[in-house]
């Protein structure tokens, strides 16, 4: 097993070494702002007075890697420096917020991970049946249509017309559970269209490729029933690529979630980043970047691992 | 054999027919073959590459892959039509009472999976055995089939296992219900010769000993010679003819299968070193090599030399550099240590150090064709390149360098300058490959099996072909070959190489000829010859434990099973 | 009952006897499920769920005779064999080709007016150019869905280029109150400021395919170069080139644009330039794996034994046998670049108003959508239209260069 752990460990440093170096690429992005950012956010009409005061408020004096030391060691402990707008800890307004984004996401992942892998399953049976051919159209134009064209037609129908869940996702302190999941439905529904499509299209992909190979055709002259031969022969060496569309598309998911927030007003992360890219607060931006791209690489290196500890040629070294 | 069931028919096949789906249409590739099988036979299904024999094989169980369909006339299989069997019927034979030994058997035995939870799988399924007793059932036919550690193989996983093993696994799994009839599809195209004939002696010997019928499907006269009672010659998706195996051997009927037998006969007089001062064109002294950054070294100290005018086959199995030398020669590999000398200038070790002219001299032919030619160059394109870059050949003069190179290579220079590679059969695309190589006008060219991947009459026409091409131009060959047929018809010296080390080399007529060095013995005797009896005898000779991995590492396997 | 929902079953249940007698297995399967959905649908919504159902048939029926149509159609062109005709001359085509080109710049540049009609001309003949004998065997077997997707990219093609002479009114000429409804001259209504939203949404073809197509062939060009080079190079440049896509490529591009936009502001050649950024990783990744799938060929050695140089190996050995994968790419490219564009304006990051474009359009109208109306929808559907249309044609070009083997 040493040698599937060296890999492991191996694939997880390569993991926080890309996350470093993303750091670093966000916090120097805003250096490259023309002048610096107190002059970009005060703007041309502010005296050199007001500007020298908020370079001293933010420590621009200091040199950018000292700077850029201080902010990866804050943000190690969630402290993200403070908002240039408001004045409150950039900690202190997103931990609640990136909360309801991840309860978002966990809501609509909960509904489309299984959902589009049975189907996906199923689709790749019944390949190039009518039944494969409808599917193929309807992810298709799933896929094609942008998220808010989705979470339109959602809140004209299941909203405007029907009246039967709430357009706008307000979340108050303390409202139960049941409710919460009301009030949300539809921007996880709006979620789950998008992201079941690429699902199944992937695992499909997958099942398909798998069927190919020989062992799986030997499976079938050996008379094993389909079932068998899918349970037994397909299932077993098909754990790494359905780990992998998994992770893949939550990780899709981290980035939807951004439109879907601005279209249902949902007080999540990914508002509060547009928002704030639109005010150009740089703290916020580069709190929100770093958290969305933290989360990406984390579910892409789980698929990695994921591939690697199922793959049955490293688990079982000769 | 010799049982009394044996003259019951147990396979009827009658003017089958299987369509194939091409191109956007289903267009027939086998055209209506016959085929009758008895029980306890074997019949040799042969034919070249696209004969249709693995579609034929797969259609004696009823199953037609993905994009293949049976169209028309009828398989009978002990009494039950297996057009028209249901499914669930059709599977339950499957496994049961026809098995079936794929090519590759390790891309054919779940990864995921140890082999005998595979091997029980279908005796368990079909409730004739309870799951230890398949078990144990395993584990005899792994004894009988002379697998090492019988007990504990079966509880590995397949990349475990070396690929001749597997092979045996694999015919071991397809026993496991002692099936009346069993399809083997080229089980050993993949292996080493010396690989080859364990694997085929324990074959044999499970076949003869549960009197279990076969098909037996390859490309190798030699191989089916061993294996069956009856051949059956096929020739793109027809029968050319059918007889036993040992009249077909002695007096074929169909110019076809003349032309097959006739293959080897080719052989040409082999040529001695120039006497005088003659400098050998390419000399190669003590070169090591490896790849990437790892210590081992696929290459250790190899020397030969190549004099003008001469043919020099390199031989040994896969993985014992014969390859990685030529590399080496061609600047793709520099070598670790050691040096190669080009008419007495020590050549630059990598390619792109080397100039134009050095470039120039040495050329390569590929083995496969297709891949040696690019696909979306016209012929005309392909072979005038050279001539234009190392000649600055220009317009007229360049169309007639390759009107002058396709009349060399006996093809139609105004039917094939307009032409692409994908509208050439194998043969004229390794001729416009040798073409290619001409253009530069070069004085040594380094073969790379340029004929293991052709059909054997086709083969013989480019063996030819080369001969007269150095006896015109008086050029060197390099041949790298692991057929030993090719290398008597065509070479003057012999380098035998194995694991990237030297293990003899001299004079074709001296290598042929013994005593030799153990290593060169194996593998010349490991190679097939058309006798029927070539197996039995040598197994003889060398007694069944002494075959294949055994005599190669030289440590003793397991004793016998009987 | 009325006589609608007695004719409407009739209908459906004759059409299901005629596809069971006729053995047409799938048709009437589809035909009687829709009888046994009709029912419950029925039910449940009454009349007016019939209607919703016989109104989408009648659509989906349109479309089919339509992709149909325009699937024969293309089949005749082909027949032709215009194509062939056309680059038999390599040398007098690409003249053609560059002098329409220098065209449209000039024209471009000097305002002659003429500018439309010349892009017209350099997409037909480049379009017609591909028409011959083997495209006409392909187009024959296409399925209606690829038929229909090309003929709706040829219709937003004819709208974007002519907009100017489609549009009645300018794409930010105010025309009448805000939101004003739907009449004859203002064929889909007015917009929050009383501009005239079919005048916008046909400007849209122009501006935000533009700007998607843009952002496209540059991240194409940077991808596959990268790529390509990569792949014939190999070693250090290829590590390299590698380890940096990888990066771009771990953070989500959306991500990645909004925080780029922050600090380069919402110019629109910003947006082109990080569009590109972002997708070219991807466009080198497939470049280079198709490309690694050449290099290892036979044909390549025996070039690079010759000692010809890398350019000459990357034009004439290893592109022409990469193209297949590569257009195909780039339509599935574009599909990404076009919503993350429309993404990007939806959020007011994209294009700057008062140029009309798509996505802005949907956000600048979203308020609309509560009242029950369409208006900001429609917009929005121009997006997804023209992206499932590439899909389709994409989906098509993949399954064919897969072999058919599946």
């Amino acid at each position: 097993m040493s040698g599937v752990l060296g890999i492991v460990l191996k694939r997880l440093g390569l993991g926080l070494l890309t996350l470093l170096i993303i750091s670093i690429l966000i916090f120097f992005a805003v250096e490259l702002l023309p002048g610096d950012i107190a002059q970009a956010v005060l703007g041309q009409g502010a005296t050199e007075e007001t500007v020298n005061a908020m370079r001293q408020q933010l420590g621009l004096d200091r040199p950018a890697p000292v700077r850029y030391l201080e902010w990866l060691a804050g943000a190690v402990q969630g402290d993200f420096g403070v908002s240039l707008i408001s004045g409150n800890s950039v900690g202190n307004v997103i931990g609640p917020r990136f909360l309801n984004t991840l309860f978002l996401a966990g809501y609509a992942a909960l509904i489309a991970v299984p959902i589009s892998i049975i189907l996906g399953v199923i689709v790749a049976l019944l390949r190039n049946s009518l039944f494969d051919r409808v599917a193929n159209v309807m992810t298709l134009t799933s896929i094609s249509s942008p998220e808010f064209f989705l979470g339109y037609i959602l809140i004209l129908y299941f909203s405007v017309q029907w009246d039967m869940f709430p357009s706008l996702a307000s979340l108050g302190p303390d409202i139960s559970i049941g409710e919460y999941l009301y009030r949300a439905f539809l921007p996880a529904l709006t979620m789950v269209l998008v992201v079941t499509a690429h699902m199944m299209r992937m695992t499909r992909a997958a099942i398909i490729n798998l069927l190919a190979s020989p062992y799986i055709e030997m499976a079938r002259l050996k008379g094993t029933p389909a079932w068998k031969v899918i349970v037994f022969h397909a299932l077993p060496n098909a754990w790494a690529p359905i780990i992998n569309v998994v992770a893949l598309n939550l990780a899709y998911l981290i980035t939807g979630v951004v439109l879907v927030e601005v279209v249902f007003v949902y007080p999540g992360i990914g508002q509060l980043l547009v928002d704030a890219v639109s005010k150009r607060d740089f703290p916020i931006v580069q709190a929100c970047c770093l958290i969305f791209a933290a989360t990406f690489i984390l579910l892409n290196l789980t698929a990695d691992v994921g591939a690697i500890l199922t793959n049955p040629r490293l688990r079982h070294p000769k | 054999m010799g049982s009394p069931k044996k003259n019951e028919v147990l396979l009827e096949i009658k003017d089958l027919r299987i369509e194939g789906y091409a191109d956007e249409e289903w267009i027939e590739i086998v055209h209506g073959i016959d085929l009758t099988l008895h029980r306890g036979e074997v019949m040799g299904l042969i034919g070249e590459s696209g004969a249709g024999k693995s579609t034929i094989g797969l259609a004696a169980m009823g199953f037609a892959r993905d994009g293949c369909r049976i169209s028309g006339g009828s398989v009978e299989f002990d009494g039950m039509e297996l057009t028209t069997t249901p499914k669930a019927d059709l599977r339950a034979l499957r496994g049961s009472r026809i098995a079936y030994v794929a090519q590759s058997a390790a891309a054919s035995f779940n990864p995921a999976q140890k082999l005998i939870d595979q091997h029980t799988e279908a005796p368990v399924h079909y409730r004739m055995k309870k799951r230890l007793e398949a078990q144990e059932d395993a584990m005899e036919l792994y004894e009988r089939l002379r697998l090492p550690n019988p007990t504990e193989i079966g509880f590995r996983y397949p990349h475990q296992v070396s690929g001749g093993q597997l092979q045996r696994a694999m015919t071991a799994m397809a026993m496991a219900c002692r099936p009346d009839l069993i399809i083997f599809d080229e089980p050993t195209t993949a292996l080493d010769v010396t690989t080859q004939i364990e694997v085929l002696a324990a074959i044999r010997d499970i076949v003869d000993q549960f009197n279990t019928a076969a098909i037996y499907i390859t490309h190798d006269l030699a191989v089916v010679a061993q294996m069956a009672d009856t051949i059956k010659v096929l020739l793109k998706g027809n029968e050319v003819e059918e007889a036993s195996t040992v009249e077909m051997l002695e007096n074929p009927r169909e110019d076809y299968t003349k032309s097959l037998w006739a293959v080897r006969s080719f052989k040409r007089e082999q040529r001695a070193r120039p006497t005088d001062a003659t400098q050998p064109i390419i000399s190669v002294e003590h070169i090591d090599a490896s790849y990437g950054n790892s210590d081992v070294k696929v290459l250790d100290d190899v020397s030969f030399d190549i004099y003008p005018g001469m043919t020099v086959a390199v031989v040994g199995e896969s993985g014992s550099g014969k390859s990685t030398t030529a590399r080496c020669i061609t600047g793709l590999l520099p070598p670790t240590a050691g040096r190669i000398l080009f008419d007495g200038q020590e050549l630059p070790a990598r390619y792109q150090d080397r100039s134009k002219e050095q470039l120039r001299q040495v050329q390569m032919i590929y083995q496969i064709a297709d891949t040696a030619l690019n696909p979306q160059m016209r012929i005309g394109d392909i072979i005038g390149r050279p001539a234009e870059f190392y000649g600055n050949l220009r317009g007229g003069a360049l169309k007639n360098r390759v009107d002058e190179l396709l009349d060399l290579i006996e093809l139609e220079p105004s039917k094939f300058y307009y032409r692409y590679p994908s509208e050439l059969s194998g043969g004229q695309k390794q001729r416009i490959g040798i073409a290619r190589a001409l253009a530069a006008d070069p004085r040594m060219i380094i073969c790379d099996e340029v004929t293991s991947a052709l059909d054997q009459l086709v083969a013989e026409g480019i063996l030819k072909l080369l001969d007269r091409l150095q006896e015109e131009l008086d050029l060197a060959y390099m041949f790298i070959t692991h057929d030993l047929a090719t290398v008597r018809s065509i070479a003057d010296e012999v380098v035998v190489m194995k694991q990237g080390k030297v293990v003899e080399q001299g004079p074709k007529d001296e290598m042929f000829t013994p005593p030799h060095h153990p290593y060169t013995d194996l593998l010349l005797s490991s190679v097939p010859e058309m006798d029927p009896n070539w197996l039995t005898a040598l197994l003889e000779e060398r007694g069944v434990d002494n075959i294949g991995e055994a005599a190669d590492t030289g440590k003793s396997a397991l004793k016998p099973g009987e | 009952m009325s006589m609608f929902v007695v004719g409407y079953y009739a209908l459906l249940i004759a059409a299901a006897c005629a596809a069971a007698y006729f053995k047409q297995r799938s048709a009437f399967v589809v035909l009687f499920s829709l009888t046994l959905i009709s029912f419950v649908v029925g039910i449940i919504g009454g009349q007016s769920a019939l209607w919703t159902i016989t109104v989408g048939a009648g659509i989906l029926a349109l479309a089919a005779g339509t992709s149909y149509a325009w699937r024969e159609f293309l089949v005749i062109l082909a027949d032709t064999n215009i194509g062939k005709t056309l680059t038999g001359n390599q040398l007098t085509y690409s003249t053609i080709i560059g002098v329409l080109l220098i065209g449209v710049l000039l024209s471009y540049w000097m305002s002659w007016g003429v500018t439309e009609y010349l892009v017209a001309l350099l997409i037909v003949i480049v379009a017609a150019s591909m028409l011959n004998h083997e495209s006409a065997k392909a187009l024959r077997t296409a399925p209606l869905t690829a038929s229909f997707g090309m003929f709706v990219v040829f219709t937003y093609a004819v709208m974007g280029i002519f907009a100017p002479l489609i549009a009645p009114y300018g794409q930010a000429e105010v025309v009448t109150q805000a939101f004003a409804p739907a009449d004859e001259n203002l064929l889909l209504g007015a917009d929050q400021l009383g501009r005239d939203m079919f005048s916008r949404v046909v400007f849209g073809a122009r501006n935000s395919v533009g700007l998607a197509l843009a952002a496209t062939v540059l991240a194409f060009t940077m991808g596959a170069i990268a790529g390509l080079f990569a792949a014939t190079r190999g070693g250090w440049l290829d590590q390299v080139i590698g380890r940096i896509a990888d990066i771009i490529m771990s953070v989500p591009s959306l991500i990645f644009a909004l925080l780029m936009l922050s600090i380069f502001g919402t110019n629109l050649i910003v947006v082109v330039v990080v569009v590109a950024v972002i997708y070219s990783p991807r466009v080198f990744r497939l470049t280079r794996a198709v490309a690694g799938n050449v290099v290892v060929m036979d044909y390549i050695e025996a070039a690079r034994l010759r000692g010809e140089k890398t350019w000459y190996l990357i034009r004439k050995e290893i592109l022409p046998n990469c193209t297949a994968p590569l257009i195909a790419e780039f339509g599935l490219e574009f599909c990404f670049v076009f919503l993350l564009v429309a993404g990007l304006s939806f959020l007011g990051l994209g294009i700057q108003p008062p140029t009309a474009d798509w996505g802005s359009m949907v956000r600048e109208n979203a308020t609309l959508i509560s009242f029950g109306e369409i208006t900001p929808l429609i917009p929005a559907a121009a997006i997804a239209l023209l992206t499932v249309a590439v899909n389709f044609v994409v989906d098509w070009m993949l399954y064919r260069s897969s072999g058919l083997k599946e």
